[in-house]
């Protein structure tokens, strides 16, 4: 699917179970990079719409690791992971697990880019365990919609 | 997990199965066809069609000695809404990104040469 520059690009590669995102800001890298480093500025924009967002640790360092709880009138939707590996500016690689399924596990590698005249590009891939499992997470979109999908395949099988 | 949703999941998490559903896409085979290019029995190609025919994916019409196989393609569409929704959502983040990120512009102007030490 193509769509302008600045749009975000999304892989499913079929025969590997990965995902990559990609998507341009008119920011400089060392901004974008501190957006996704400091607490603060993460709760600003991580979570989803309409939900509230308690970071309980965010230490972006290379051996630290987060968790963060997403509230609505349903529930409580906690994540968690380990900062891998941390260089400023240019890489984060963590692991990312949903604990409302905890044998679940994925590793993010996030790149940023510096395109010059003060844009960056961020080039994130998450790797999945198995492709069952990366379609699991398309499908479910993580914090909603798991319902939503079964509801949609069901009638679909159903037809 | 659901047991239709990982019917259809597992039913593409192996490679020959996968195959033969990108080539039914093209067009409705029959299982010698089908099974051609694998170095694989007959009755295993027929076992990869029963685990796609149970998770929905392709259909085998009754009629006629061949049977041919047909892929069932709205499930796909499923699959390319589910990618696409998945996208927006990234997107969508990514808006919100963007204001942060203009804000801290006005906040404070970025310092290239100095390396901010980690709070």
């Amino acid at each position: 699917m193509n769509t302008t520059t600045r749009e975000t690009t999304i892989a499913a590669d079929p025969s590997a179970p990965t995902i990559l995102i990609t998507r341009e800001f008119d920011a400089p890298r060392e901004n974008v990079f501190r957006a996704h480093a400091e607490p603060d500025l993460v709760k600003r924009w991580l979570g989803p719409r309409g939900l509230e967002m308690d970071i309980d640790r965010w230490d972006c360092e290379t051996g630290g690791a987060y968790r963060y709880t997403h509230r609505d009138d349903d529930g409580e939707y906690a994540f968690y992971g380990s900062f891998h590996e941390v260089r400023p500016h240019e890489r984060i690689v963590q692991t990312f697990t949903f604990e409302g399924w905890p044998d679940g596990v994925s590793l993010e590698r996030m790149l940023f880019v510096d395109l010059g005249d003060g844009r960056c590009r961020i080039e994130a891939l998450s790797v999945f365990e198995s492709i069952e499992a990366r379609d699991g997470m398309l499908a479910s979109g993580m914090e909603h919609g798991v319902r939503e999908g079964y509801e949609q395949l069901d009638e679909l099988l159903a037809g | 997990m659901d047991d239709q949703l990982s019917r259809v999941f597992s039913a593409l998490a192996d490679p020959i199965r996968r195959d033969m559903v990108a080539r039914l896409a093209d067009a409705d085979a029959g299982v010698n066809e089908l099974a051609e290019p694998y170095d694989v029995s007959l009755q295993a190609v027929s076992k990869h069609l029963k685990v796609l025919e149970e998770a929905g994916l392709v259909s085998r019409t009754r009629q006629a000695q061949r049977r041919p196989v047909h892929l069932e393609a709205e499930v796909f569409d499923l699959m390319t809404k589910w990618i696409e929704r998945y996208r927006r959502r990234a997107e969508e983040r990514y808006r919100r990104l963007d204001d942060v990120l203009a804000e801290m512009d006005t906040e404070q102007k970025p310092r290239p040469d100095s390396e901010r030490g980690a709070s």
